[in-house]
């Protein structure tokens, strides 16, 4: 069984590596980049029968810091 | 007096800070390696050094803060040793919930390595009984991940409780409030950016980090 998890930095929280790379597409002549956020994709191969709250604690004790950033898991077949 | 710096992987601030603990107390700290579960027993002053634990992996201080040691960094924090966090030192201790908030990218998206100008906000903890209310003290930051962050509430009572023990003088990394340092709320853990154990000698051009060592020494002393 595989997950993964989607970890993006909650709204109101500065992205510096988004504005980065916001400026390096306006650099490209890509015009009409209204914003980019950047997040990072964790894929977690798992043992059959983990339970959705093990994936779910392991959010929250380790793949995310809640402070700052909120997750979302989407389970792979 | 017992005091120990915890030594993880890709920390490069931990003899400096044993250094500067070693002139302030005369013991030589026990440095302890992130995979150890104790501490010395009685420990007095535990130090978080700064460097690039775990290589920044997963967010800056993320990965030493679930390290085994820190379960005894907390435990040895609850029943009052004094804990000082420096640079990714304070990451880990956010990661670790020893303190609040968390340590953002700067604002700017560059690594600063300067000397900065920061104020005193609280000169009455174990950490800066040395220091004046309101001085203005210079120590070096090199960080590229210092841009305090936490959410209104929680700066309104970390102002409200005294416990932004320094704050940027100047606009730094884009920190909340321009937070330098926080105390936990029992005042017996320090998390700060600057590296106040780069300026502890006049070989270094500055002493004024100094004063924070010999105060929590005097603190130390007063308890015993």
């Amino acid at each position: 069984m595989k997950a993964r998890i989607f970890v993006t930095l909650k709204g109101g929280v500065l992205d510096p590596q988004g504005k980065a790379i916001h400026h390096a597409l306006d650099g490209l002549g890509f015009d009409g980049v209204n914003d980019v956020r950047a997040g990072k994709l964790i894929e977690l191969d798992l043992a059959d029968g983990t339970s959705d709250d093990d994936i779910d604690a392991m959010c929250r004790k380790l793949l995310a810091n809640t402070v700052i950033e909120n997750y979302r898991i989407e389970k792979v077949a | 007096m017992k005091c120990a710096v915890i030594v993880f992987p890709g920390s490069n601030c931990d003899r400096d800070l044993a250094v500067a603990f070693e002139a302030a107390t005369g013991a030589k700290p026990a440095m302890v390696w992130h995979r150890d579960t104790e501490l010395p027993d009685g420990i007095d002053l535990i130090g978080v050094p700064g460097g690039f634990s775990y290589g920044d992996y997963l967010r800056s201080g993320a990965m030493a803060a679930r390290s085994p040691v820190m379960q005894a960094v907390a435990k040895a924090a609850d029943r009052g040793a004094y804990v000082l966090g420096v640079c990714n030192g304070f990451q880990v201790l956010t990661e670790s919930g020893l303190l609040p908030g968390a340590l953002l990218r700067n604002a700017g998206g560059h690594f600063i390595c300067r000397d900065v100008a920061l104020t005193v906000e609280n000169a009455q903890s174990a950490f800066t009984s040395r220091f004046e209310a309101g001085e203005t003290v210079t120590f070096p930051v090199a960080h590229h991940d210092g841009n305090y962050f936490a959410d209104a509430q929680t700066l309104d009572r970390l102002e409200g409780e005294g416990r932004v023990a320094l704050r940027y003088a100047e606009s730094v990394n884009g920190s909340a409030r321009d937070i330098a340092g926080i105390l936990n709320e029992a005042g017996n853990v320090l998390g700060m950016m600057p590296h106040p154990e780069r300026v502890i000698e006049a070989a270094h051009g500055k002493t004024d980090g100094r004063r924070l060592f010999e105060g929590l020494v005097e603190g130390l002393m007063a308890r015993a």
